[in-house]
Parts: C-alpha cells; structure tokens; sequence
C-alpha cells in the first residue's frame, strides 16, 4: 500500500503539473485561437522561456541539496555585461566567436564557486551569502558597463547563436540540451544521489563518508555556470550586454523549481517538475500579452499560482506521510 | 480511561489501554519504548483522537478534541520535550496562550503577580517572572511547565520522563513538587524509566505493553520489582546475550587509539581492538562516550592523538576513516544515520554508491542486489528493498545501518547506542548480530547508557567517567555495581 503510494505521488504531482499546463493551452487557445496556437507563438514562449529554464535546472539543484541561490539574476547580469565589454568583443574578433560565450561561463562559475566558498567552508547561511553575492554582482556590473547598455557587434557570435537548427532558434536547443543533461545528473550520477542526500539529511551523508563540503562548492558552482548559460542566451536574444539583465530572475527561477515539486526544504528534487514549471509560467505570460492584459493582473496570477501548488504540495507531501507511518 | 484503542494506518499503537486515576495520587505508567506510552498521554492531552474507547472524568464521558480542550478539562502536560518559548519571560511562557489582557493589551504586572505566587508555591521564588526561559537550565525549563499547568488549574498533571533531564539534586526537588501537588489533590501521571524513583514516588502503577493493559493499577508498596520487569518484557530475564566465544590469541589488532584527546571533553584515551573483539565503553551520559567514538571516526577534530587502522594512521575527516574502512553506526539513527524518505536500497549503499557506480553513473541494479543481500542475511522485515526508512522499526533501522557497513566492508564498526529505540524482541537478534560480525573479524567497538548491555555484549571493557578510562578489564570480571562505583570514584577524583 505505501509502496504504491510512494510510487503515484510523484507520478499524481506531474499529473497536476501537466494539467495546468493543459488547462493554461486550452485557455491560450479560446482566448486568442491561431495566434496563440501556431509554430510562431509557441516557439516565442519557448525563446522567452529559455533564460529561466536554464538558469532553474542549476536552481533544482541548489534547492534540492536543501540550500538557495539568490544572486543568479545578478550573475546573469554581471555575466552579461563581462561577456559583452569592448575588450571582449576585441577578443572574440581576434580568437573567435567562442570567446564571448566562454567568458559568461566563466564568470558565472567563478561568482558561483564564490557562494560555495562562503555557504560550504565560510558556514554562512545560503540566504545571505548569495544575498551579498546579489548586491555585489549587480554593483561590479553596473561600474564595468558605466550603466550603458553594450551592443555586441560580433557577427560570427549570432551566426551561432541566432541559428536555427531544424527551425527551431538555438536558444531553445539550449535549454532542452541543459534539461537534458540536468535530469541525466540528478536521476543517473553519483552527483545527483549526493545533491539529493545532503539534502534529506546532511549529518547521516556526512557520517556516511560523503565529503558534503565539497559537494556543496560543485552545486553552486553549477547554479553559477547556468547563470552564465542564461547570460549567453540573454546575449544571443537582446544582442546585448546590460547590468539590469536579470533582475528579479531568481524570483521566477525559485518559483518555478519550487512549483515543479523540488522541496524547498531538500531531499527531493526533479527536473522534469521544473521544466514544468517554467513552461507554465511561461505560457501564463505569453496568454496574457496575446489578450492585451495587465502586467499587473499577471503578476496576481502568478501568485495565485505559486500559492496553489505550493498548497497542493503540502497536501500530497501530509497525505504520503500518513500512509507511510 | 476505559478501553482506548489507537490505530495509525497498517499499525494499531493502542489495542485496549485501560487506565484509571485518582485524585491526591502518583500514578505511575511504565512500559518499554514502543508500548504505547507516548501515545496514550497524547490522546489524553488532545493530540491524537482515540479510535475506540472512552475517557471519562468524574464518571462524565468526554471527548477531548483538540490540546485546548484538554486544558479545559484540566489536565495538563509536561512532554519530555519541554515546549516553553525560549524567547520569551517566564511570565510570558505561563500565560502563553491564555493571556491576562485588557482590550489586547498585556497587563504585565498581574501576571508577573501570579507567576511569583507560582514559582513560589514550587518552591522556586528565586526566578523572575521576567527572566527569559532560553537562560534557565532543563531543571528550570520544567519548573516553568509546571507552573504554567499548574495556572490553568490543572487536576491532572502529565509528566513524561520528567527526571531524564535533571541530575539527582534535581530530581530530589521535582520529587517534593509531586507530592505537594498530590497533597493538594492533584493527580499526577508519572512515566519513568527509573524502578528506583517510582517505588520512592509512586502510588500505584499501570504497566503497559504492545499497546495493551497488562497490569492495571497494582499498588507500588506491594509489587516487587522482578515482578514489574516480567509485566513490561513478558519474561524474567532482562536481556538474552549471544555467547561469548573468546578472541583468538594470535588476533591481529585493527583499531590502535593512543592518548586520543577532544579539548575540555575526553583526554588521553587509548584502546587496542583486535579483529574478533567487542570492546564496550562504559559510563554516564555526558561523560564523553559518544565524543570518543566520534572522533575515532574523524566526526571530531581530535586535539592531540593517534588513530591506527591496520597499522595505518588515519588522516583526515569521515570521508579518510570510511575510506580505512571504519564504519559509526550513530546515536540518533534518524537524525544523523538515514534518509528518512529515501528507499531502503539506497540508505543501505549510502557510503557506497560511488564505489558501484561507473564513471560517475549509478548502478542501480548492484545496489539493489547488494542490498537485498543484507536484507536476507540480517532478516531485516519488511523484507522490501524500495520501502522509505521512515515506515521500518526501530530495530530494522538499525539493521539498515548496520547493513550500510556490511556492504562497505567494514573492518572497524563503532556502534552507539545500538539499541536505542529498539524494543526487546529486536534487541536480542541485534546482539547476535553484533557478535557475528565479531566473529567475522571485525573489531567493533560499543557504546551504550545501559551498563548491563555493555556488560553482556563486549569481551573487554573501558569504563569512563568524565573524560577519562577509569578501567580497562575483561566484561566478564566486572558487574554493574562496581562500573558504577568506579564512575562515581573517577568524578570525584
């Protein structure tokens, strides 16, 4: 009996999630019809959704290990503006187009392995060491770009980044490549049955010989390194680098994974939750611009939203506890 | 209380209590862990809804919805965990909940006024109505609980192993505050652990086992003790050790500790544990047992000291002792030892999936063929590999972790407080598992509160008592009375 349970929940938690986002179509459809339901439109959603998509895999992580990552807007940002500096255009005309990309990876890595420092060897709370991250990336961005906007110039960088492969944009070849490799990490590797145990409970992982500091530097690490994959998607999208890129992402991002079914408290995490999550939001946005309403009215769906599933979540979570004891 | 029954979903944790109350009077509940204490008091403290079953008070039945109620009904509860508010006074903590105020304003003084006159009718004037409980000792803490039950005009006063947290001036008080309160006509419901203090304190007794009434209010002063450790285990002998079949003389040794120290906590222990050996450390709740093995194990930063597996000195954290291939069963199995929601396949592989795993990829298939092996080989019930931790006993827990080092391979187990949580059935078949790994070849070393357990268990013995090993010796050299002599000995030395 609890074995059965302990199998349907995740599969009932997906149902819901997949129903909403059904429910959102079903919506999107009678509302504004072709110009919702067309190749067009859904690959605009998933253009618009690949920065939060991406940047919310590394997310699942951190959340999943039990911590949080606050600063990845303002990473998104600083990497932005690093990757986007005359010098580094200069550079990518004179070594190559990759040049750009790389160096939004690294700085987001860096800024990442900053926050690992901090929370796994400086045992500081993940709240406030990516809360100072936050308010120090978005500064050292905004003196590198003099708070103007850098407009990238190299071309080869679009040729790669504006492709179309099978027509569909590159960006959201990213994104589903990052999920991707996101699910493999978390459900296939030792690195995901670590992020998952020190998660449920880090003492038991550490009495079991799992080296939890170190893991802890690698998951922030990684949230950092999307944050900088989100950076080259921004770039490649508004073909330009600005220390106000990604400001309040880390909002969606949080609401998103935590949406999709990752607990916030740690032990659980899953990628396909998020990947939904995201969409969700995602589709809410594009139905509500097709229909020519409010931001503001969004915004209380949103919320509305994230209290629903939040409220779902605690349900099933009581109800599989009282079968399982 | 007439007939209560409690089911949890696949369990029933009462079936049939029976208990009854007088006013002016100690009653005394005893039973092992698991018999359905702790359960019991939550139903009559509103917590939990009985399945079946009455509860009557003055001849009235009653149904006692919600924690509130109960207080209504004046029975009050003191759970070994003392729910006061750290943060708040002390005055606050008793009015908590039923605030004196005026139109939502506190009146501060009339309520410091009462808690004075309180503390002061429990003897314990000395504390300001003002101090904040987080700055008060346990002894404290409990003082507060009780004035607060006592505020609401309890009749029933609930106190759940209330001496486990005290030391024994302490208790002597708390003792004083019982009978004062019986003698106003309270009654008192008293769950002890300790025969000692219920025969001191108590007035009659219910004994309880598997969630049953097995004896029903027997008068203290005329139950002999052996006859209350037949009601709570079902048979006279306390516990039932493996034999003990003596270390080979050309036993290698395993585990070299020398002049290990922790700073301010333990110094200058050292053990020799040869493969086939059980080495017991005996002593008193904080007198540094636990930190010992802790720090053997990397747990701990060890001050000064060497720790040899196999000849090797051990270097470094948890992660270079289980690489050498120590394994801690810990003390809080379900805070420091498993993934409460996590598949039993996978609590048992914890320290070993990334040996299995290939280039980072999990197998998942060896680990669950690994660990249903341990499942088989150590009866652990439900036989099931993908069930949460959470849903097993206490004993099939700890097999789990025990499992976890079968698995790794240990040659040095640390065991503490093997069975803790453990009821007696499950306790035997832990001891003859402890004595098979031994007699596999390896060194284990056990740590537990119970001295008889220790005792029974282990080929050789270190006696600790505040920091230091007041003893080394054979187990079957030594009995209780002398390992507690010698504690006492070392502590005023």
């Amino acid at each position: 009996m609890s074995q059965r349970s302990a199998l349907m929940g995740p599969a009932l938690r997906m149902g819901g999630l997949v129903l909403a986002l059904v429910l959102l179509v079903v919506v999107g459809v009678a509302t504004a019809g072709e110009r919702f339901w067309s190749t067009g439109n859904l690959i605009t959603v998933l253009s618009l959704a690949a920065v939060t998509g991406v940047v919310s895999i590394g997310m699942t992580f951190v959340i999943t290990s039990g911590g949080i990552d606050l600063s990845v807007g303002a990473v998104v940002g600083l990497a932005s503006v690093w990757a986007s500096t005359l010098s580094t255009q200069y550079a990518a005309e004179d070594f190559g187009w990759w040049v750009i990309p790389l160096t939004a990876l690294a700085v987001g890595l860096v800024a990442g392995l900053i926050n690992g420092l901090l929370v796994a060897y400086g045992k500081m709370p993940a709240f406030m060491a990516t809360l100072a991250m936050l308010a120090a990336a978005r500064g050292l961005a905004e003196i590198i770009a003099g708070r103007r906007t850098q407009i990238v110039t190299v071309e080869p960088f679009f040729d790669v980044f504006q492709s179309r492969p099978l027509g569909v944009p590159a960006i959201v070849w990213i994104f589903v490549v990052v999920a991707a490799a996101g699910w493999f990490l978390l459900n296939r590797t030792t690195f995901g049955r670590r992020t998952v145990a020190v998660g449920g409970n880090p003492e038991a992982s550490r009495l079991a010989g799992i080296k939890i500091k170190r893991h802890t530097l690698y998951l922030y690490g990684l949230a950092g390194l999307t944050a900088g994959i989100g950076a080259v998607i921004l770039l490649a999208r508004t073909t330009a680098g600005s220390s106000t890129h990604g400001t309040l992402l880390e909002l969606d991002v949080i609401a998103a994974v935590v949406v999709g079914g990752t607990l916030l408290a740690g032990g659980r995490g899953t990628i396909t939750g998020t990947v939904l999550g995201v969409l969700i939001f995602s589709t809410l946005t594009n139905v509500f611009v097709l229909n020519n309403l409010d931001s503001s009215v969004q915004a209380i769906a949103k919320g509305a939203i994230i209290v629903g599933a939040v409220l779902l979540q605690q349900w099933f979570a009581a109800r599989e506890r009282v079968t399982a004891t | 209380m007439r007939g209560i029954v409690k089911e949890f979903p696949g369990a029933r944790a009462l079936d049939g209590v029976d208990l009854e109350v007088r006013p002016g009077e100690v009653h005394c509940l005893l039973g092992q862990n698991g018999a359905g204490k702790s359960t019991l008091i939550k139903t009559l403290a509103g917590a939990h809804q009985p399945t079946a079953g009455e509860i009557l008070i003055d001849g009235e039945p009653v149904t006692i919805a919600d924690p509130v109620a109960a207080l209504r009904l004046g029975i009050a509860t003191i759970y070994q965990e003392l729910d006061v508010v750290d943060g708040l006074t002390v005055a606050e903590n008793i009015y908590l909940g039923h605030e004196l105020a005026s139109g939502g304003v506190t009146r501060r003084s009339e309520a410091a006024r009462n808690t004075r006159r309180l503390l002061e009718r429990l003897g314990h004037g000395e504390i300001s109505p003002y101090r904040e409980v987080g700055s008060l000792s346990a002894a404290g803490k409990q003082i507060v609980s009780l004035a607060r039950a006592l505020s609401r005009d309890a009749r029933v006063v609930i106190m759940d192993e209330p001496s486990a947290v005290l030391d024994s001036e302490e208790v002597g008080n708390l003792h004083r505050i019982v009978r004062e309160l019986v003698a106003d006509g309270v009654a008192v419901v008293y769950i002890s652990h300790r025969l000692e203090e219920i025969r001191q304190l108590g007035d009659r007794i219910t004994v309880l086992k598997d969630g049953r009434t097995v004896a029903e209010s027997l008068v203290v002063a005329d139950t002999p003790t052996d006859e209350l450790i037949k009601l709570m285990t079902g048979r006279s002998v306390e516990y039932a050790f493996p034999e003990r079949p003596g270390v080979p003389a050309g036993a290698e040794p395993v585990l070299e500790v020398e002049d290990l120290a922790l700073g301010g906590v333990f110094s200058d222990v050292s053990l020799t544990v040869r493969a086939g050996e059980i080495v017991g450390l005996a002593g008193l709740v904080g007198s540094g047992r636990s930190e010992i093995l802790e720090t053997i194990y990397g747990a701990r930063r060890a001050a000064s000291g060497t720790v040899r597996v196999g000849g090797r000195r051990l270097r470094g954290g948890v992660d270079a002792a289980v690489a050498a291939g120590i394994g801690l069963c810990p003390e809080e199995r379900k805070s420091q030892g498993l993934l409460l929601d996590e598949p039993v396949y996978r609590n048992i592989t914890l320290s070993t999936f990334a040996r299995t795993a290939r280039a980072g990829l999990l197998d998942e298939k060896a680990e669950r063929a690994a660990a249903r092996e341990q499942v088989e080989a150590l009866d652990l019930r439900p036989a099931s590999v993908d069930r949460h931790a959470r849903t097993l006993s206490g004993g099939n827990q700890q097999k789990a972790l025990l499992a976890r080092w079968l698995v790794h391979g240990c040659r040095v187990l640390l065991l503490d407080e093997p069975t803790r949580g453990v009821d007696v059935g499950a306790r035997a078949e832990i001891y003859t598992l402890i004595r098979r790994l031994a007699d596999d070849g390896a060194a284990v070393v056990v740590v537990s509160s119970e001295i008889p357990e220790v005792l029974g268990l282990a080929d050789r013995v270190l006696v600790i008592s505040d920091g230091r090993a007041v003893h080394e010796g054979p187990a079957r050299d030594i009995d209780e009375h002398r390992v507690l002599d010698l504690v006492m000995e070392g502590s005023v030395a």
